[in-house]
């Protein structure tokens, strides 16, 4: 916490988050309106009536929020059996030049399950078990359509919040063809050059190969025993990094091409990409906020939620950097230096702070591509990706996702506090009546209960376990995070567990859809209901929904449903880990 | 009243309530309130618990959880017979007015049967005379009556029923006192008015309310997932080597389900309803009652509401010639037999020009001419004067002259600055201008300027021109008015302000009134107004105040308010909640989290005991606050949320602290765990 650096690139790193908002929210406010003018028109428009005509579009044909909710569904149904289906039978498909067999039933329907829902999950490593095939076409696209489909639904969502007395809250088709076109593509493809730039790599090679040089000593020690032999030769993995990693971080997918991620050294090279590649994760989230604003014709409301998000991600982060500077003091009773802090699991590169502004931000939204290991973190510093993932996501959040996770919150908090201004609850003229109260607090209640069942279960179960490499407390946080990363779409892992399990890859595959398309459809009937209401006058007598008391009340609901709901896991995991760490006179 | 003087705590409404907190414990009527229906199977389940606890835990300690849990349930039972039981008493000393009386039917040839007031059915023609108890419902279609309405309005002076125009209902179980009427039935025998008074304020029909069908529904989501929290606490226990009992676990879960507003929502409720009642206004269904606080367009009806019912002489203009004490005088002349408050207000304007009281008795040559709507004048032909006062035109045409210039421009003056001008003329002379002015209630001003700051839109109807009504308007502070308003136009304006997304209430008596009664959000009918108007409105007025229509508005706005209150509380109430029993759950296993006691309770059995104790108490400390209302205050919407999010949000986190701590150093000094 003494590294200036560090202080010094929270400010330029919040400061550019500001600037960028605003031009972000406006080109969306553009993108996510069907007729809407970019200046990518006279290179995207002919395309744009191609694919509707291609699909059998019709751009000025709305769907009601049940229509829009099919739409999703089966596109989003459609894109996990072809995904099953390609990982099955990458041995029979081109681009597999190490070639790799088909993929496992279980393993296929989790990675389906988990690129489908934005997650990102991998319970494989990408370079030793897919092919450049499988990555591309079944993964890749994924990053783009899942991150589409986010965006689309919060969209929905505003547009169901602005307009009154209407039916229809867009065309879902629109959404994903216009979101694509003109947002991830063509930011992705500058992103990526930006990558190659830095040192990311990016082509169709083998993998190349090296002779390392603790072979060479190995081999003068045990002469040519099959163990040296093994360790002479190192495989370096290739491929197509940089054009994945690019909608990894943009479209708050995650997943790495390496299975180290972010800490590969081909996946994030340099300070200067580590540091773009987490304002990267922020960039569309932090812009829909003023989207939402300019939308509901109240920008003060944009930027009070804005403001709750960047408050949630100011203590995470400050909180994280602060435990893991803070270190261990079971190193520090080995004659480790105090001051270095806490660097196991953590990139020399990257240092302290540089890890906990990325686990931070990677849990804030749900992201999840890593540039540590998070299981190395101390007990507090990995309480924080943990208790972000489980707060829904909300802060930034993911692509979309984000947004609508906080405006139910924003829900919630207007109707718990709204009657004390002495009305019936109204959210920008909208009253908040009984069907808006239900599907929101079963949007939350959904996740709630599904990460808490399936961790529970797991962690009472053999099969749940015998997959942990550690015991003890630190084990279960370990299953609590990989439930909690599942049902938030979130995708990191906190690792220490083996999840390449027929149960583990079945449950985590149904925590994934639960906790995506669940939430996603009870978002849309709150969308459709809202978008029937009438607007009633706003006046002196209207609930706030802009300044600090808004801004507080939103944090603390947000804060309170959070921990009230998931405080007895964690204190049964990091919590006791931490005083166990504090407390015990063993050095391990 | 009978109704109003009732205290908040009466000995007798407290001992029923608590044998009916007893009734209520059957699970079939529990089963309404989500919360309170977990907390019984609680209570049995820690019951049963007590014969299979584990070894470790001794019988003292599962005992008193069991029967702490039980409290729980009785005391948001007891709070919610609480708020019943005052309404009970009221709807007997209501039932108490009606005695077994008899009706005069009038039969179809004109004779008259008597026959048990039970029988009469709508559509039957009845006569009460003098002494009488009206029978049933009814509208007068012949004669005129002094009426004693005390029983349901509790206000002693008689009124006035008679047929045809607006006070032509009367009321079953009230008095004629004097002449006789003849009236149609309007309501069936269990349909009346008094039936329905009487079920209104005991409660029987009362449905839930749209705010508290959404609260309903948050609360039992908050349970479902306090439900699975400590299910899965159970399993994820498993894992640690931590086994919890079914005490344990149910005292957790009751602590954290929302028992608080779970316990004292309905009472809330029918409080609202209740001080509604108190205030001697009748809501019809509690959803009224939260609508009043989502008006936020009121339309005031000038006469009544704003102004003191009638215009009042201010001043004397004379004409050129005459002395103002010439014209006083004559002016109090032409009055003295016009009993409208215009005239007696000219009779004693007059008596400040130190012309002596006179009264009709002193002249009995005089020949009054009463006030037709033909000549539009009144006054007195005495002594051979012929005094007259009247409407300008109406004057012009007695004189048969144009008036002075002078006079002219004075009544041009008045009524540009909103007064009604009265002439006075003696034959052909015209003597001068009584200035009638609108005297605006004391108090409104500042009434209306809150109203403004809490976002509510004050309009003032009028049958007044423009002018005048602006002149009132401004005098009142009402922020807009309807000046020549016809019924129609206020329908009209109702309409106009909803499609605007306004919500609006209006008072109203006359028949013509009932359609904008029917279309405004709360429509407050007077109980003197026909009975067309009382069925179009939301409420009835049992004093006819049509001021009250402010209270009501602020009344609404405490009822949600309380409840939203009590959410808040009871909801961060759980912070402490859970610093008082996770630390108590674990250190058995893990002394090292010693630090995360911060209250630094003395045992961990005593920590849980303690904080289910609180959780109980709680119920029980905030009846008062539930059945009378947290304080309103008129602020803006994001002062007031600052205000009460202070006081019920952070209180609600802070209070438990505080609360436990003392419990625990009670429980440890009875030496309890």
């Amino acid at each position: 916490m003494t590294d200036i650096y560090g202080w010094l690139q929270l400010a330029v790193f919040s400061a550019l988050l500001i600037v960028l908002t605003k031009p972000v929210g406006l080109y969306l406010v553009r993108v996510l309106d069907a007729d809407g003018k970019t200046f990518l028109d006279f290179l995207l428009k002919p395309l744009e009536r191609i694919l509707y005509g291609l699909f059998g579009i019709e751009p000025e044909k709305e769907q009601d929020w049940k229509e829009y909710a099919v739409s999703l569904l089966l596109f989003s149904l459609a894109g996990l059996i072809l995904t099953y289906l390609i990982l099955r039978l990458q041995n029979h498909l081109p681009l597999n030049p190490q070639g790799f067999g088909g993929v496992a039933q279980h393993l296929a329907f989790n990675t389906a399950a988990s690129f489908t829902t934005n997650t990102n999950w991998q319970s494989y490593g990408g370079e030793s078990t897919l092919s450049y095939f499988s990555q591309m076409v079944a993964l890749a696209s994924h990053n783009f359509f899942s991150a589409a489909s986010g965006i689309a639904v919060a969209a929905a969502l505003v547009r169901g919040i602005a307009r009154q007395t209407s039916k229809t809250i867009g065309n879902f088709w629109v959404d994903l063809v216009r979101v694509n076109l003109y947002l991830l593509i063509p930011l992705c493809l500058l992103y990526a050059v930006f990558l190659v730039s830095q040192g990311v790599i990016d082509n169709f090679h083998p993998y190349a190969q090296a002779k390392t040089v603790e072979a060479a000593q190995l081999q003068h020690i045990l002469g040519s025993s099959p163990t040296a032999q093994q360790a002479a030769i190192q495989d370096i993995a290739q491929g197509p990094v940089a054009s994945q990693a690019a909608i990894k971080m943009l479209g708050t997918n995650g997943g790495g091409f390496m299975n180290a991620n972010a800490s590969h050294p081909y996946e994030n090279p340099t300070p200067l990409s580590n540091f773009i590649q987490i304002l990267s994760i922020f960039l569309i989230p932090s812009g829909l906020t003023y989207y939402l604003g300019r939308m509901v014709n109240n920008r003060r409301h944009g930027w009070a939620i804005w403001a709750a998000m960047f408050m949630l991600f100011a203590a995470g982060a400050t909180a994280c950097w602060w435990a893991e500077a803070a270190g261990n003091p079971r190193f520090t009773a080995l004659g480790i230096d105090a001051a270095a802090g806490n660097m196991e699991g953590k990139e020399l590169r990257f240092g302290i702070f540089d890890t906990a502004l990325f686990a931070t931000v990677t849990t804030d939204a749900s992201c999840g591509a890593v540039n540590a290991m998070h299981d190395s973190f101390t007990p507090l510093g990995g309480l924080v990706p943990l208790f972000n993932i489980q707060l829904g996501e909300v802060v930034f959040g993911g692509v979309g996702a984000g947004l609508f996770g906080i405006l139910i919150f924003v829900v919630l908090a207007i109707f718990l506090a709204g009657l004390m201004v002495g009305r019936t609850p109204e959210y920008l003229g909208k009253k908040i009546e009984a069907y808006d109260v239900k599907v929101s607090v079963l949007a939350v209640l959904t996740s709630c209960v599904t990460i808490l069942v399936f961790a529970a279960g797991a962690a009472a179960s053999a099969w749940g376990t015998s997959s942990l490499n550690n015991a003890g407390p630190h084990g279960l946080t370990e299953i609590i995070y990989a439930f909690s990363s599942a049902v938030g779409n979130n995708g990191s892992a906190f690792a220490g567990l083996n999840t390449d399990t027929v149960w583990w890859n079945t449950t985590m595959g149904v925590a994934m859809l639960v906790g995506r398309f669940f939430f996603m459809v009870f978002v849309l009937a709150l969308a459709g209901n809202l978008a029937k209401k009438k607007i009633v006058a706003s006046h002196g007598g209207s609930f706030p929904v802009a300044g600090m008391t808004f801004v507080l009340l939103l944090v603390g609901t947000i804060i309170i449903v959070g921990a009230l709901t998931f405080l007895p896991a964690l204190a049964l995991g990091p919590i006791v880990e931490h005083f166990i760490m504090m407390n015990s006179t063993l050095l391990f | 009243m009978a109704i109003k003087s009732h205290a908040l705590l009466n000995r007798d409404i407290i001992s029923d309530a608590a044998l009916s907190s007893l009734r209520k414990l059957n699970p079939r009527t529990l089963m309404k309130n989500p919360v309170m229906f977990v907390t019984e199977v609680g209570a049995v389940l820690t019951t049963a618990g007590l014969f299979f606890r584990p070894p470790t835990e001794p019988l003292g300690f599962g005992v008193q959880i069991a029967l702490w849990l039980w409290f729980t349930v009785l005391f948001a039972n007891f709070a919610e017979a609480m708020a019943e039981g005052r309404g009970k008493a009221q709807a007997d000393s209501l039932r108490k007015t009606r005695t077994r009386t008899t009706a005069n039917r009038v039969l179809a040839l004109g004779s008259v049967e008597k026959i048990p007031a039970e029988m009469l059915r709508r559509g039957d023609v009845f006569v009460v005379s003098a002494g009488e108890i009206i029978p049933a419902d009814g509208d007068i279609i012949e004669g005129v009556a002094t009426v004693d309405e005390s029983a349901i309005t509790g206000e002693s002076a008689p009124v006035i029923r008679e047929a045809g125009g607006d006070r032509s209902a009367v009321t079953g179980g009230t008095r004629v006192l004097s002449d006789q009427i003849k009236a149609v039935v309007t309501a069936n025998p269990g349909e009346s008015f008094m039936d329905h008074m009487i079920s209104l304020v005991e409660g029987a029909q009362r449905q839930k309310t749209p705010n508290e069908i959404s609260l309903t529904i948050l609360l039992s989501a908050l349970t479902i997932i306090f439900l699975v929290v400590v299910l899965t606490l159970k399993l994820l226990g498993t894992y640690a080597g931590l086994s919890l009992s079914v005490t344990v676990l149910t005292a957790l879960l009751v602590c954290l389900i929302p028992t608080t507003i779970g316990g004292l929502l309905s009472a809330i409720g029918i409080a609202g309803i209740d001080r509604m009642v108190q205030k001697n206004v009748l809501a019809m269904s509690g959803k009224a009652v939260e609508a009043a606080g989502d008006v936020d367009v009121l339309l005031l009806d000038k006469t009544g509401t704003i102004t003191l019912g009638n215009r009042q002489a201010t001043e004397f203009l004379p004409a050129p010639g005459v002395a103002v004490q010439e014209l006083a005088d004559a002016a109090q002349l032409a009055s003295l037999a016009d009993e409208t408050p215009e005239g007696r207000s000219i009779v004693v304007l007059a008596k400040d020009f130190g012309l002596r009281g006179r009264s009709i008795a002193e002249m009995p040559h005089a020949n009054f001419i009463a006030f037709s709507a033909h000549t539009r004048m009144s006054g007195v032909d005495v002594d051979g004067r012929e005094i007259r006062k009247g409407a300008p035109d109406a004057i012009k045409a007695f004189t048969g002259n144009d008036f002075p210039p002078e006079v002219e421009e004075a009544v041009d003056k008045v009524s540009r600055s909103g007064g009604t001008s009265l002439v006075v003329a003696e034959r052909q002379r015209v003597l001068g201008v009584v200035h009638l002015k609108d005297i605006v209630k004391g108090g409104l001003k500042d009434r209306f300027t809150r109203f403004r700051t809490m976002g509510i839109k004050t309009v003032m109807i009028t049958g007044d021109n423009r002018i005048t009504a602006e002149t009132i308007a401004r005098e009142a502070g009402v922020d807009d008015f309807l000046a020549e308003a016809r019924p129609e136009d206020k329908l009209a304006l109702i309409r106009k302000e909803q499609s605007l997304g306004h919500l609006v209430a209006m008072t109203g008596d006359g028949t013509n009134d009932a359609p904008a009664l029917a279309q405004a959000d709360v429509g407050v009918a007077m109980n003197t107004g026909t009975q067309a108007a009382k069925e179009a409105g939301n409420m009835v007025d049992l004093d006819s105040n049509p001021t009250k229509l402010i209270e009501v508005v602020e009344i609404g706005k405490q009822l949600l308010i309380t409840r939203g209150a009590l959410t808040t509380f009871s909801i961060a109430n759980d912070v402490a909640k859970y610093f008082a029993i996770i630390p108590a759950l674990l250190i058995g296993l893990y002394p090292m989290i010693a630090p995360l006691n911060i209250m630094k309770l003395a045992s961990p059995h005593s920590a849980i005991l303690s904080a289910v104790i609180f959780n109980a108490l709680i119920i029980i400390a905030l009846i008062p606050l539930a059945l009378k209302g947290v304080s309103f205050r008129p602020l803006s919407a994001s002062k007031l949320l600052r205000r009460n999010l202070l006081i019920y949000g952070l209180g609600g986190i802070i209070v438990p602290f505080a609360g436990i701590k003392l419990i625990d150093m009670i429980v440890i000094w009875l030496r309890l765990a």
